[in-house]
C-alpha cells in the first residue's frame, strides 16, 4: 500500500466510487445503441402501438406484449400491495419488536427464493389449481400476478417497516393521549406520517414486477395476444426478450434490445419518483 | 352507523394478523413443497455425477461447479470496487452534490431488472468484448448486479464504527489510510461479509442475468473462459423444456438449501453483530 501513497489511494478510490454510475452508463450506451435504431426507424409511436410481432416478416410491434406488461404488473400489485403493507403496519405496531426481529427476516428469505422456483411452484401448484376452479390453461395473467405478488411482498413490507418506524413515535404519544385506539392512531397519524415511504415502496415493488422474467416466462403461457380476460395466456415485454434473444438475428434482435429500451425507460422513471419520495420521509418536518 | 373504535381495533388487528400469517405460511409452504419434492431425489450420485442425455440421466456435477465459480468470480470483481466506493463515501468525503449523484446511480442500478443485465452482458461481454459465453463474462455481468448491494451493505457497516475508534487512531498520529486499514475495515468486517453473502446467494439464484452471458453448456468448465450452465439455469431448462420433473425436483431441492443456508448465515451474522453492538 506504501507504494500509493495517501493522495495516490485518495484518488484510487474516488475513481471505483463512480463504478456503479459508470457501469449503469455503460448499460445504457449499449442498450441505446443497439436498440434504439429501429425505434427511429419505425416511430416510436408505432413500436409501442402496432399490434403485430411478427419478426419473420419484419413487424415489430410491441403492443401486446406492453398490454401483458401491465396486467400483470397490475395484478401482482394488487395481491402484493396490500399484504405488504398490511404485514407492515403489524409487525411495527402490533406485536412485540422481539416477535419482529424473528419474522421480518423469515420475510426477507422470501425475497432469497430464486425466482425460477417461484415460476416452477406457479406451474406445479397453482396453474392446475386455477385451471380446475376458473377455468382456462391455469397459465394466465391470474396465476402470473398471484405468483410475482409474492414475490414483490418482501420489496414492499421492508421498505414500509422501514418508513413506519421512521415515524416519530411522539407522534403515537399525541394521539394515544386524545384517547385514541391503537389503530386510530395507526390509520390516522401514523400511515399519514409514513404516506410517502409507503407509495415509494409500493412503485419500488411495481418496478420489480415489471422487470420480473423467469417466473412469468414459465406461468404466464407467453402467447403473443391482447388479453381479454384475466384467464388468458399472456407474453409480457421481459419474457419476450428472454423468449427470443436465443435465437434472433438482424433487425429482430435489434427489437428485442429495444424492447429493453422501453423496460430501462420506464424503471429508471419508477425509481427516480421512488428515490425522490424515500428522500422526502428522510428528511424530518419541523 | 359508527363502529365502536374498539371493534375497529379488533377487526384491524385480525385482518392485518391474517395477512402476516399468509405470507409467512407461503413462504413455509414452499419452502417444504420443494424440499419434500425434491430431497428424494438428492443422494450422493446426483451430486457427483454429469448429467446425460441433457440431463434427464445422471446427476448435476458440472452445474454445482459453475455455480460455485460464477459467484467467486462476481464477487471477486464486486467487492473491491463496492468496499472501495463505500470508504470513499464514508471516509474521504463528505455529503456533496457528488456523492448524491454516486447514490444516485447506485440506487439506479439497483433497480435495473436482472433481464436488461442480461442484455448488456451479452451485447458488451460476450459481443463487443469476444469474451463469448463464459464464466467471466458472466462474473463481470454479475458483479455489476451485485455491486449496489455489496456498496450499501459495506457503507452501513462502515458508519456504524463508533467515530471514537478513529478519533483515537488520528491522535496516535495514524494517517488517514492506516486508520482505514487498521481501525475502520477491521471493525467494519463482519457487517462487510454479511453483504457479501447475501451477494453470493444473489448470484446463485439468478438466471436470467446468467443464461445470456454464461451460456449453457453441460460440460465441466476448466478455464474461466468456458461456457457453463449453472444450477439455477440447468433448473429452468429442465423445467421448460419438460425433460425431467424429478431431476428438476432434486435439483430446485440443491438450489434453495444452498440459498437459504448462505443467506441464513447472512443473518446469524448480521443479529450476532448486533447483539455484540448492545
Amino acid at each position: 500500500m506504501r507504494f500509493f501513497g495517501e493522495k495516490g489511494v485518495q484518488h484510487l478510490l474516488r475513481l471505483v466510487a463512480f463504478s456503479a454510475l459508470f457501469g449503469l452508463l455503460l448499460i445504457a450506451i449499449f442498450i441505446f445503441q443497439e436498440g434504439l435504431p429501429i425505434i427511429l426507424k419505425l416511430g416510436l409511436k408505432h413500436f409501442l402501438f402496432a399490434v403485430h410481432w411478427e419478426p419473420q416478416s419484419g413487424q415489430f410491434g410491441i403492443f401486446p406484449m406492453l398490454i401483458a406488461s401491465l396486467w400483470v404488473t397490475f395484478g401482482a400489485m394488487i395481491v402484493g400491495a396490500p399484504l405488504g403493507i398490511a404485514g407492515a403496519i403489524f409487525l411495527v405496531e402490533f406485536v412485540p419488536r422481539s416477535v419482529m426481529r424473528i419474522i421480518k427476516p423469515i420475510i426477507e428469505l422470501l425475497a432469497g427464493i430464486p425466482s425460477v422456483v417461484f415460476g416452477f411452484i406457479g406451474v406445479m401448484v397453482l396453474a392446475p389449481f386455477i385451471r380446475e376452479h376458473f377455468g382456462g390453461s391455469g397459465l394466465s395473467i391470474l396465476s402470473a400476478s398471484i405468483i410475482l405478488g409474492t414475490m414483490i411482498l418482501p420489496t414492499v413490507m421492508s421498505i414500509s417497516i422501514d418508513s413506519i418506524m421512521a415515524v416519530p413515535y411522539s407522534y403515537r404519544e399525541g394521539s394515544f393521549a386524545l384517547g385514541a385506539t391503537r389503530w386510530q392512531t395507526v390509520h390516522m397519524v401514523v400511515l399519514k406520517a409514513a404516506r410517502s415511504g409507503i407509495i415509494a415502496s409500493i412503485i419500488l415493488g411495481m418496478g420489480r414486477a415489471i422487470g420480473e422474467t423467469m417466473a412469468v416466462i414459465m406461468i404466464a403461457g407467453n402467447a403473443v395476444k391482447i388479453p381479454h380476460s384475466v384467464l388468458d395466456s399472456v407474453r409480457t415485454l421481459t419474457a419476450n426478450i428472454a423468449l427470443e434473444m436465443g435465437y434472433a438475428t438482424g433487425m429482430h434482435r435489434q427489437a428485442l434490445f429495444a424492447t429493453g429500451v422501453i423496460l430501462f425507460v420506464v424503471i429508471m422513471i419508477l425509481n427516480s419518483i421512488a428515490n425522490v419520495l424515500i428522500k422526502a420521509k428522510v428528511s424530518p418536518k419541523k | 352507523m359508527r363502529i365502536p373504535p374498539r371493534w375497529s381495533q379488533a377487526g384491524a388487528v385480525a385482518i392485518l394478523g391474517t395477512a402476516t400469517f399468509v405470507t409467512v405460511m407461503v413462504l413455509i409452504f414452499i419452502i417444504a413443497f420443494i424440499l419434500q419434492k425434491g430431497l428424494p431425489v438428492v443422494r450422493p450420485s446426483f451430486l457427483l455425477d454429469f448429467p446425460k442425455d441433457m440431463g434427464k440421466e445422471g446427476g448435476i456435477f458440472p452445474t454445482i461447479i459453475a455455480s460455485i465459480v460464477l459467484p467467486i468470480l462476481a464477487i471477486l470483481i464486486a467487492m473491491p470496487l463496492g468496499v472501495g466506493t463505500a470508504v470513499y463515501l464514508t471516509e474521504y468525503t463528505r455529503e456533496s452534490r457528488l456523492t448524491q449523484i454516486i447514490r444516485f446511480g447506485t440506487d439506479c442500478l439497483a433497480g435495473i431488472p436482472s433481464i436488461i443485465f442480461g442484455l448488456f452482458g451479452f451485447i458488451f461481454f460476450v459481443t463487443t468484448l469476444k469474451m463469448g459465453w463464459s464464466l467471466i463474462s458472466g462474473g463481470l455481468t454479475l458483479a455489476l448486479m451485485i455491486l449496489p448491494t455489496i456498496i450499501r451493505t459495506s457503507e452501513e457497516a462502515i458508519r456504524a464504527v463508533p467515530s471514537v475508534y478513529r478519533e483515537v487512531s488520528y491522535s496516535l498520529g495514524a494517517t488517514r489510510l492506516r486508520t482505514v486499514r487498521k481501525v475502520v475495515l477491521p471493525n467494519a468486517l463482519p457487517g462487510i461479509v454479511t453483504g457479501m453473502m447475501l451477494g453470493i446467494g444473489r448470484c446463485i439464484g439468478e438466471t436470467a442475468a446468467v443464461i445470456f452471458t454464461a451460456g449453457v453448456s453441460l460440460r465441466l468448465p476448466t478455464t474461466i473462459f468456458d461456457s457453463a450452465r449453472t444450477m439455477s439455469v440447468h433448473f429452468y431448462i429442465l423445467a421448460r423444456e419438460g425433460i425431467s420433473t424429478e431431476n428438476a425436483y432434486g435439483t430446485a431441492a440443491v438450489l434453495i438449501l444452498s440459498v437459504l443456508l448462505i443467506n441464513l448465515s447472512a443473518y446469524g451474522m448480521m443479529h450476532w453483530i448486533m447483539s455484540k453492538r448492545s
